[in-house]
């Protein structure tokens, strides 16, 4: 016993450095698997609120590029508005409509944002108080942001499609055919989309938009156009750069989208499986 | 309990200054320059080889809160911190030995290559445990070299900048 004791005190910077170094992997390991990585997130209180408050000073920085994307938005609502011709009759009473339709939009804006990683997170306001759940989707005016991975009281961890734990279902705008959009961890402005089949009329300039088939993201949610593509003889499926729309570099004003059906959903899906 | 009070508020600034300031630079679209390892650097030399380690697991998990980095930045500070004294034996040699040694004091060659191997090390285990995978390893390679340049360079003139001002 005394020997042991000897060894351990013998030893201890050792031991103490063994015991440290395995928590840290043990953090580092959990982080590179989407649905564990809660240990470690800046949606705590000390982290939120530094970096929110150093967001409050810079976001004057930045005033006008952003009112410009806002407007440029604007623009783009009021030309669907102003076209689309059932506008009259559900305008008057669409309170109600509202009160009963699949998705509900909430605004947000980034806090904290990385994209020179190869697993990237974003940090944004609003938390449970402002009933915000895991796995609501985010998106920008210009595109797909990511989805809710970890939310406090006050904020809320997204888990960026610029991650290559991510994976979304997106498809031709055009014909429909389906496919898995996940990142690389190279450019933040080009992503992959995998698994389309042979069949697809894959064409350069093509816009690439959420498919229908996701929980979390409404359809024809627009995500960026092709750039270029491969045809993999062996297997039979495209791989394809794809664009981005949305500049993930410069993210300020967003929008959370709740799926009300989500859970009855999820349920469903769980029954499902044995 | 000078030294006690110097380095709590080096903790502070330093990580301050790391994720509000430095982790914004984006050199070339992906480089990121990290100094919060100067604390680990600047740390008395004959500091309690358990309080030390103690101490770089905070700082790194502390950079690892406000990065949502799992914990890579607490696995690379504990490594620089846990071969520290090899590390100043080789840069600084007898002067480390017996005891005499004071960061200023010693000739601008051996703090130079001191830094240098302190923070090559840390952004190399760093980088490693972010990328995680080989298939990236050209990539790896060029993120570790660049990233520990501006790094070093900012870190010795940091420095000097702390030495200035503190005479």
């Amino acid at each position: 016993m005394q020997q042991i004791l000897l060894f351990l005190i013998k030893n201890k910077t050792g031991l103490v450095f063994i015991v440290l170094m395995t928590v840290a992997l043990g953090l580092t390991f959990n982080a590179h698997t989407y649905h564990n990585s809660k240990f470690i997130s800046s949606a705590n209180f000390i982290t939120g609120n530094v970096l929110g408050t150093s967001e409050s000073v810079s976001q004057y920085f930045d005033l006008k590029t952003q009112n410009e994307i806002l407007s440029e938005e604007n623009k783009t609502l009021r030309n669907i508005l102003y076209n689309s011709k059932s506008v009259q009759d559900s305008l008057p009473n669409d309170l109600e409509f509202i009160e009963d339709s699949l998705y509900r939009v909430q605004k947000s804006t980034v806090i904290s944002n990385n994209y020179d990683k190869i697993d990237n997170f974003l940090l944004i306001e609003g938390g449970l108080k402002d009933s915000i759940k895991q796995d609501l989707g985010v998106i920008s005016s210009k595109g797909v942001v990511g989805i809710i991975q970890d939310v406090s009281q006050n904020f809320s961890r997204v888990i960026s499609i610029l991650n290559t734990n991510t994976s979304i279902n997106a498809k031709l705008k055009k014909t429909f055919h389906f496919g898995t959009l996940t990142w690389d961890g190279k450019d933040p402005n080009v992503m992959k989309l995998v698994d389309v089949p042979r069949s697809a009329p894959v064409k350069k300039g093509d816009t690439i938009s959420t498919g229908g088939r996701s929980l979390v993201f409404p359809e024809n949610i627009p995500i960026g156009i092709i750039d270029e593509f491969e045809l993999d003889e062996n297997v039979g499926y495209y791989s394809i750069s794809v664009r981005l729309f949305n500049d993930m570099t410069n993210l300020k004003h967003i929008y959370v989208i709740e799926n009300t059906k989500q859970d009855e959903a999820f349920e469903l899906l769980n029954q499902e499986q044995p | 309990m000078k030294t006690y009070l110097i380095n709590i508020i080096r903790f502070i600034v330093l990580v301050l200054v790391q994720v509000l300031i430095l982790s914004h630079f984006e050199i070339f679209g992906y480089i990121n320059p990290y100094i919060y390892p100067l604390l680990i650097i600047l740390l008395p030399f004959n500091i309690g080889s358990v309080q030390k380690l103690f101490l770089a697991f905070a700082l790194g998990i502390f950079i690892d809160f406000f990065e949502d980095s799992g914990g890579i930045h607490a696995a690379a500070t504990l490594t620089i911190a846990y071969i520290r004294p090899i590390l100043l034996r080789n840069a600084f040699g007898l002067s480390y030995d017996n005891q005499t040694l004071k960061f200023y004091d010693a000739p601008f060659k051996s703090r130079l290559v001191y830094v240098t191997l302190m923070i090559f090390i840390h952004h190399s285990v760093l980088f490693l445990l972010e990328i995680f995978s080989f298939n990236h390893l050209i990539y790896l390679i060029e993120k570790i070299i660049y990233s520990s340049i501006f790094s070093i360079l900012l870190s010795i003139i940091t420095l000097n900048l702390i030495r200035k001002n503190s005479k």
